[in-house]
């Protein structure tokens, strides 16, 4: 089973992208389980969210503790919330860094493999505001799996209601992320 | 032969439920958005809005009079259903009894949550217990797939001439309701052609007129009371029955009560909704290292089905009733009812767990199979209550 923990602030798209990622797995003939942590909802505040996946049906239904990956989509979040907490020692943690920003503090000590995506930025380049399709891509990148062209069809699916721009926007963004997340499995 | 089910979903539970409802296509749907509301009626509204299914959905001002809506429009002759939870479910009670008594086959999908104060939104069964005694069926899902599988059944069972009862399919607040899992649905015309039509025996807009909300004095008060009894009471084979006919059809059985690797178990546990499947890989580990216990999901609340739970209980040596609810003053609901009715040679022992949301996790359950090894004194014991030694640990 594959456990992954998303830090955002409320708004930011963590819960969605949870759905996503799960929703992609589904295409691969997973187990999934996407849920966020509910607790007084603000605009802004740091939230969390959860997929979980696995070859077998997942039948349980408690807390995610001990993270394989933990993606964190807003920077400000390293600094205010132990986002390594309970991850596992061998897992990954994704993270949106800003430009000037150094990965490896952003990381601090945690000794598993860290990629660092300035997923703000591609997002702007790619037309949406939003770094958590920019993070799905670089996950399916760094990870391995699921494959692009089923998150691609995943985000589609979730974000059925927008416009198009804002779809083609979308899309753009998780391509882009993607590239970030293979150059990353290549230095890996 | 045709394929009966559509493939795989990510639904939560709430939306799960949902789909139930636009697929079984009630005529009347009374609501009232109370915090907590659930994903069942913001998305069953959603289907509404967007012409999915034609359903009247009646907005009113507080959840009794949804409640009170509900039971007028199931005696007018209208198939009726509604959803709530928590502090809703508490307001609707008073009716609720009402439904039972006027025989109103409603069918009511509640996510179980807390109760204030203090105001907490998160999952336990305090709601539902409150319901325990209103007459209605009363049944939990333990995930998403059950969730929706128990409401396509539950019209059913409500609307069977033996039983004519509101029933109520419960599944957890947040950890099934919103919880988005694999669910595979059935297709539209299949939900339909299981459902069936509306049929009730006296409805008020029929073409034999009938008076429905009497007085009865005592001289016929406890008779009604005690028929209405023996309605709840009949409702248990015809779940099994409902049951069967939609393993038969859809490949998929929801008996009242599931055992789970039960065969020649000396220790199990008891209980109710979403922490099954964490138990299920609780027994699986424990298995693994050649210990032997089981599980016993209980689904069929209301009526309690005794009989059934006492064959799945077997030899069994001992047993742990684990409450999502407390009943102040004495033992809480599930291990009172199972000590009421059964006569086997277990010893029975009383847990509560995860009220307000309180996480309970496998590792949670391997402690109480381990606690089950020592001998204790009778009494209530508090799983995973922060600050004293209540964890079974020895």
């Amino acid at each position: 089973m594959i456990e992954v923990r998303w830090h955002g602030r409320g708004g930011q798209g963590a819960k969605t992208a949870s759905h996503v990622l799960a929703v992609a797995y589904l295409k691969e003939d997973k187990s999934v389980q996407a849920f966020p942590e509910y607790g007084p909802e603000r605009s802004g505040a740091p939230m969390l969210a959860y997929t979980r996946v696995d070859d077998r049906p997942i039948r349980r239904h408690c807390a995610v503790t001990q993270p394989d990956i933990v993606v964190v989509l807003d920077p400000s979040l390293t600094r205010e919330v132990p986002v390594t907490s309970g991850l596992r020692s061998d897992g990954r943690l994704l993270l949106n860094v800003n430009e000037a920003e150094a990965d490896d503090e952003a990381a601090g000590t945690y000794p598993g493999q860290v990629l660092a995506v300035q997923a703000d930025q591609l997002a702007r380049e790619a037309g949406t505001r939003f770094p958590n399709v920019v993070l799905l891509g670089a996950y399916a990148g760094w990870v391995g799996s699921p494959s692009l062209d089923h998150m691609q069809e995943a985000l589609l699916e979730v974000m059925g209601h927008l416009p198009e721009k804002a779809r083609s926007a979308s899309v753009r963004a998780m391509t882009a992320g993607y590239a970030a997340g293979e150059r990353g499995r290549a230095d890996g | 032969m045709a394929r009966t089910t559509l493939g795989q979903e990510v639904l939560t539970g709430g939306e799960a439920t949902a789909h139930a409802m636009r697929q079984i296509r009630p005529d009347v749907v009374p609501i009232y958005p109370i915090t907590p509301q659930t994903p069942i009626i913001q998305t069953f509204s959603r289907f509404v809005a967007d012409g999915r299914v034609d359903t009247v959905l009646l907005q009113v001002e507080s959840e009794h009079s949804a409640m009170s809506a509900a039971v007028g429009a199931a005696l007018a002759g209208a198939r009726t259903m509604t959803a709530t939870a928590s502090q809703g479910l508490a307001l609707m009670i008073e009716v609720l009894y009402i439904a039972s008594g006027l025989r109103a086959p409603v069918v009511m999908a509640v996510g179980n949550r807390a109760l204030s104060a203090p105001i907490n939104i998160h999952g336990d069964h305090s709601d539902g217990m409150l319901a325990r005694d209103s007459g209605a069926v009363q049944i939990f899902a333990q995930d998403a797939q059950e969730a929706y599988d128990l409401m396509v059944m539950a019209p059913r069972i409500a609307e069977h001439a033996a039983v004519l009862l509101p029933v109520l399919v419960g599944q957890d607040g947040f950890s099934v309701t919103h919880s988005a899992e694999n669910v595979s649905l059935l297709r539209d015309e299949e939900v339909q052609d299981f459902v069936g039509p509306y049929e009730i025996p006296y409805p008020l807009l029929g073409d034999r007129p009938s008076s429905q909300g009497l007085f009865a004095m005592p001289d016929s008060y406890y008779e009604l009371k005690v028929r209405q009894a023996q309605a709840l009471e009949a409702a248990e084979q015809v779940f099994a029955d409902v049951g069967r006919a939609f393993a038969l059809r859809f490949g998929r059985h929801i008996g009242a009560v599931e055992a789970y690797r039960m065969d020649g178990a000396e220790r199990a546990i008891v209980l109710i909704g979403s922490t099954a499947g964490t138990a299920k890989d609780a027994v699986d580990a424990l298995r693994q290292r050649g210990e032997k216990v089981g599980l016993v999901v209980v689904r069929l609340y209301r009526p309690f089905p005794h009989q059934v739970l006492a064959e799945a209980l077997g030899g069994v040596e001992r047993v742990a009733v684990l409450d999502r609810a407390v009943s102040p003053g004495t033992y809480p609901p599930l291990y009172s009812d199972i000590r009421a009715g059964y006569a086997g040679p277990a010893e029975l022992r009383s847990y509560v767990y995860g009220l307000g949301g309180r996480d309970t996790a496998p590792e949670d359950i391997e402690r109480v199979y381990r606690d089950l090894l020592v001998p204790r004194t009778a009494g209530i014991r508090y799983l995973n209550l922060m600050g004293e030694d209540q964890h079974g640990e020895s």
